[in-house]
């Protein structure tokens, strides 16, 4: 109840880094997020290299290392999704609204990185299954998660930055997560009228699992050097909205 | 303890039927309901060309498709009455719990696609000559109604609130519902022709029912709190 009480720009306006915002975290509030953006991609540089040059060539072809982009990204995804329920659980009960632009921020990340999952996800499905697109667990949760948090975006979009757009995102964003186990459960046993080809998981040579740890690490920090970047411009919006506002009334 | 219990009923059940006198006198949702229904029904049957051999597969899923679309009909007018006479503060202000709103909206909303139930399951059975007119289908329609009843009605205050509420409610209502679909279609589909595949798709629709009864009574405060 700290905020609800207080007018949002002073929250808003004199700590961007928000969440963060007790005294001894300034140096980290100054300087994170270079680190962050500078780590990002020296990351990049090293995934690449591990993904093209350092792991051994597939028996099935090269175009196995699409893994190393498609699983990272899910990872994100998910990871992005898991942050906007927390999020969202934390901002109905504190009503503090930096957790509701948190959520948000992490919100349209997850969206762009499920997409991306998605694609190349079906890149490689094509390569290796010869299909686009097969109506498997996995990839039908993807796509209907896909579909919860573009209906949790455009949700936003239409309730604008209201109070109570916030609350009903929120609950969104809560019921949206609990129901993706829900789902993976009964497109898992839908399918059992199917037979599915089943991705058959050989034991990874050591070389592949490295890069592989190094793309999901690389990734995670993208994910939140982006999930600061949006925040804190979504904090800025607030605040430029309340300035505008007081402008406006006076 | 029980004291408290019987008062929520007792505040449920006159909210109830408050919104079902309401649509007895207006008869605004009902009847179009149950015609869209039959509309979907006729539509499915030239689509996928229902008097085939596989109309087992087909049938039960273009029933729940005619539910489901009907369903998001009746839905989408939960809040309707309260907007269109702005009178959703004075239900806000009344002294009663928010759970007993939401509990009051559901009930009302399951009568109403209760209703276009009863009417197209007959229906149903009639024009593709599928034996489904069984006990059995009571308890799917039933507990899969309120697994879509409880994601809708939730959803239905929240989309009331925005500006393109038509476009948003299934949307937002779909993706959710989608193991309610999944198991009410398949749990029809062993009534029709059982295949036996050992799935307990009732017990699906019930956990579903379970969790997101509770978890949107607990949630419907946060979306009409003002």
């Amino acid at each position: 109840m700290r905020v609800a009480s207080s007018p949002p720009v002073t929250s808003a306006g004199s700590s961007p880094g928000g969440i963060l915002s007790s005294g001894w975290f300034r140096p980290v509030r100054q300087y994170g997020e270079y680190v962050l953006g500078g780590a990002t991609v020296i990351g990049m540089l090293v995934t690449i290299w591990a993904a093209l040059i350092y792991s051994p060539r597939e028996v099935n072809g090269d175009f196995q290392r699409i893994v190393y982009v498609h699983v990272p990204v899910a990872w994100v995804a998910f990871l992005a999704f898991f942050v906007v329920f927390c999020a969202s659980i934390l901002f109905l009960w504190r009503k503090d609204e930096r957790w509701d632009r948190l959520a948000w921020a992490s919100a349209e990340v997850g969206v762009i990185f499920t997409t991306l999952t998605l694609i190349t996800g079906s890149l490689w499905g094509k390569a290796f299954w010869g299909a686009w697109w097969v109506w498997d667990a996995r990839l039908t949760t993807t796509l209907i998660l896909w579909f919860i948090y573009v209906a949790y975006l455009l949700l936003r979009s239409y309730t604008g930055r209201s109070p109570s757009g916030a609350r009903a995102a929120a609950v969104l964003g809560i019921i949206g997560f609990i129901d993706v186990p829900i789902v993976y459960e009964s497109v898992n046993w839908w399918n059992t009228l199917h037979p599915q080809q089943l991705v058959v998981e050989d034991q990874l040579p050591a070389q592949m699992l490295v890069a592989l740890l190094i793309a999901v690490v690389t990734f995670t920090l993208l994910f939140a050097f982006l999930l600061i970047q949006l925040y804190k411009l979504y904090t800025l919006k607030a605040a430029a909205e309340e300035l505008r506002a007081r402008v406006e009334s006076e | 303890m029980m004291a408290s219990l019987q008062l929520f009923w007792q505040q449920t059940l006159a909210m109830l039927w408050k919104d079902i006198r309401c649509e007895l006198r207006t008869r605004q949702v009902w009847g179009g309901m149950a015609l869209f229904a039959l509309l979907v029904l006729v539509v499915f049957n030239f689509a996928f060309d229902l008097r085939v051999n596989d109309k087992v597969a087909v049938a039960p899923g273009a029933l729940w498709i005619a539910f489901v679309f009907a369903s998001i009909l009746g839905l989408g007018r939960t809040f309707a009455a309260e907007l269109e006479h702005g009178s959703m503060d004075r239900l806000l202000i009344c002294p009663v719990d928010r759970k007993a709103i939401y509990c009051a909206k559901l009930l009302g909303n399951m009568a109403f696609i209760g209703v276009v139930e009863i009417i197209a399951v007959p229906l149903f059975a009639a024009a593709y000559d599928l034996p489904v007119l069984t006990l059995g289908i009571i308890p799917i329609v039933l507990l899969g109604t309120l697994g879509i009843a409880a994601i809708g009605t939730l959803f239905s205050a929240i989309a009331s609130n925005t500006r393109a509420r038509e476009v948003l409610l299934p949307l937002l209502v779909f993706p959710l519902i989608i193991p309610v679909v999944i198991g009410a279609v398949r749990a029809t589909q062993e009534l029709v022709s059982p295949v036996g595949d050992g799935v307990p798709w009732l017990g699906l629709i019930i956990a579903f029912d379970v969790i997101f009864l509770s978890v949107s009574a607990v949630m419907f405060q946060y979306v009409v709190e003002e």
